[in-house]
């Protein structure tokens, strides 16, 4: 709805204030202003206009020069400082003719001069002027307060969408200042089902409402996509065409997404438009670099979008940065740029990793000076850990539907084209979290399916050797080939059986995952290895098939038919 | 910032000169220029060699004017670039979209 303002018509009905010491000429201008319909109120000094003004608050004030007690310009200084951010037209009247004495006038706060005699059409005319001056402003005041008051709503509406992660975890420091969002910037995070985490750093075109309004459904896609498990690919996907579909030619959004693994320590990099994103080395300092490799999201349509991502190993300790233009684009006094040397100096030269972050802050901050900030400094990073850290997802469902399905039978085959193009976990997932003896388990189920399921498609339908994911070149390849396998894969299936059934205290979930691979030799894996596993963690490792971790998160674990199929079971309650 | 058109004298190609920064308070402007553009103009050519700078929004008016001239089949080069000007356009991957000289 837009309302009107309720404008007077210029130079109608205002209230005027005179304050001269001269009784004469105060009667003379009295009559004048008058007549043309004005209220008038009356002051003999500087300090009584100032009273009159505290008190009946004019529109304009027509002010002489040299009056006894207070003189007009200081009475002027005085009227400009209470009327704030309104404006009220002063006027000086006076004899005084030298330049520098009427500038003087204006110096002071006073708007414009007449010259004694007073003559009626001239200051007729400059009351109207003034006063449809008044009224502009007025008109521009009101959009300003309705423009602050609309952001207000829009940054808490925003913050209700963007603030839903988990920023505040340990391993996590961001800076992004309180209106940041309204220059287009935008830093999210949230875990993975499975105790991973996504990172992003976005940063839009254009400043403003139009700027803030896209990173909405970045963020709704965002949360929604990574805590129901699907890929960081899935999620870029999604988000480009959103975007795309949504955003006008010429807005997009330049951003980096990283994905951190916490189980086998690994991270995942896409950069799209923001500078390089940075990997610290916790053990030698050094400092590793991800190139920006493809266009800001919002750009390409589906088809053409590129969401491949590089894989890197990562050690506990190693820290990724992101950041968007802001901190290499900082500029001093003397119009320099931060530039990437001063910025890869900050990591050569601090002391602790731990005040890398703080460190950065304070550089682009000194450097910068008293000069304007032209764009917001907006980074985050984040710590490799172990997951023990920072605790396993918890995993919360929204719909509080008791008791939920509780005897059921679900079986998905997936088939060579439906391998490369699907991920079946969400999906499924949604189903188990209906059962709500299950939805506490929720990270422990997801991370069993994503690893019976990646074992049957990877090393049953792919016949990917896991001894590739040994060190840090090997990983890459092994992705490598991973995809070149899935691409030209002609035949094979991935068939999840999943029966859930009540017992007499709580239930159970039977997970059977058959491919059509060649089989392994599970019982060199140690079928019936101890329970008491004294390092788990260090059971874990890129090659094994995550057996360890397996068996540790399912109450039974069988391998039939020469490794093609795989059962495990989960009981609940767990005790 | 100025910006300026220049058709060439066979018609099918214009040229379009920015010079100083290449910013948000050019895009009325440059929008001017290629919407009034004649028809027969085919090829674009966008001279940088008096640009010191560019920002976000200047990707933003290069995509609308891509967006104006064919989008998939628009014919655009960005000549004469600066360092400065290379490495923003480097970092935004607009290779993939512009021909970059």
């Amino acid at each position: 709805m837009i309302t009107h303002p309720t404008a007077q018509p210029p130079g109608q009905g205002l209230r005027i204030l005179i304050a001269d010491d001269n009784q004469s000429d105060r009667m003379i201008l009295q009559a004048i202003v008058r007549r043309e319909g004005h209220e008038v109120l009356l002051a003999t000094d500087g300090r009584e206009a100032v009273e009159q003004f505290k008190q009946h608050a004019p529109d304009i004030v027509l002010m002489d020069a040299l009056m006894p007690v207070m003189n007009g310009l200081e009475a002027s200084r005085a009227i400009k400082a209470l009327a704030e951010s309104d404006l009220v037209p002063i006027i000086f009247l006076t004899s005084l003719q030298d330049a520098e004495s009427l500038a003087e006038c204006l110096d002071s706060g006073g708007d414009d001069f007449m010259s004694k005699p007073y003559n009626r059409v001239i200051l007729k005319a400059k009351i109207n002027a003034f006063s449809r001056m008044r009224a502009m402003h007025a008109q521009l005041q009101r959009h300003n307060r309705q423009m602050l008051l609309e952001q207000q709503v829009a940054k808490t509406v925003f913050d209700n969408v963007a603030h839903s992660g988990c920023l505040n975890l340990p391993n996590i420091q961001h800076s992004l200042s309180p209106m940041a969002v309204f220059n287009g910037d935008t830093v999210l995070a949230e875990r993975k089902p499975d105790g991973g985490m996504l990172l992003f750093l976005g940063d839009f075109t254009g400043h403003g409402l139009p700027a803030a309004i896209g990173a909405m459904p970045l963020a709704e896609i965002f949360y929604g996509m990574t805590s129901k498990g699907f890929s960081m690919e899935e999620v870029l996907r999604e988000v480009n065409s959103k975007l795309r579909k949504i955003l006008p030619v010429g807005v997009f959004c330049c951003g980096a997404m990283v994905e951190l693994n916490f189980h086998n320590k690994s991270a995942r990099v896409w950069v799209g438009g923001v500078p390089d994103v940075y990997l610290y080395r916790g053990q030698s300092g050094q400092v590793e670099r991800f190139a920006s490799a493809h266009l800001p999201l919002g750009v390409l349509d589906p088809y053409e979008f590129d969401p491949h991502s590089l894989d890197v190993v990562m050690h506990n300790g190693d820290r990724v940065f992101l950041w968007s233009d802001g901190i290499i684009e900082s500029r001093n006094p003397a119009d320099e740029m931060f530039g990437e040397e001063r910025l890869n100096q900050v990591f050569a030269r601090t002391d602790h990793p731990d005040r890398i972050f703080q460190a950065i802050l304070d550089q682009v901050d000194h450097f910068m000076g008293g000069s304007d900030r032209d764009d917001d400094i907006t980074l985050v990073t984040a710590k490799m850990v172990d997951i023990e850290d920072i605790g396993m997802t918890t995993y919360e469902s929204s719909k509080g539907s008791i008791g939920g399905p509780v005897n059921w039978t679900l079986s998905l085959a997936l088939h060579e084209q439906s391998l490369a193009a699907f991920n079946p976990l969400p999906l499924v997932m949604n189903l188990l979290m209906e059962v709500e003896g299950l939805r506490p388990l929720g990270g422990q189920l997801y991370t069993l399916l994503a690893e019976l399921f990646s074992n049957a498609l990877e090393h049953g339908v792919l016949e990917l050797d896991s001894g590739l994911k040994t060190g840090p070149q090997g990983f890459g390849q092994y992705y490598l080939q991973r995809e070149q396998a899935l691409a030209s894969l002609s035949d094979g299936s991935v068939r999840l059986t999943l029966t859930h059934r009540p017992l007499e205290i709580g239930g159970e979930l039977i997970m059977e995952v058959t491919d059509t691979g060649s089989g392994f030799p599970f019982a060199d894996f140690g079928d019936e290895q101890p329970e008491s596993d004294p390092q788990p963690s260090a059971q874990w490792d890129y090659s094994g098939r995550g057996i360890t971790l397996i068996r540790q998160l399912s109450d039974e674990l069988t391998y039939l038919d020469g490794g093609r199929s795989v059962r495990a079971i989960v009981r609940w309650p767990r005790n | 910032m100025t910006v300026s058109a220049i058709p060439s004298d066979n018609g099918r190609e214009m040229t379009i000169k920015i010079t100083g920064r290449f910013d948000f308070s050019s895009h009325q402007e440059f929008r001017q220029i290629y919407e009034n553009a004649s028809p027969d103009i085919k090829v674009y050519i966008i001279d940088m060699c008096d640009a010191t700078y560019l920002d976000s929004s200047a990707l933003g008016m290069l995509l609308l004017l891509r967006d104006h001239a064919g989008g998939d089949h628009s014919e655009i080069r960005i000549v004469n670039c600066n360092e400065d000007v290379r490495k923003i356009l480097t970092i935004s991957n607009f290779g993939q979209l512009f021909r970059i000289e």
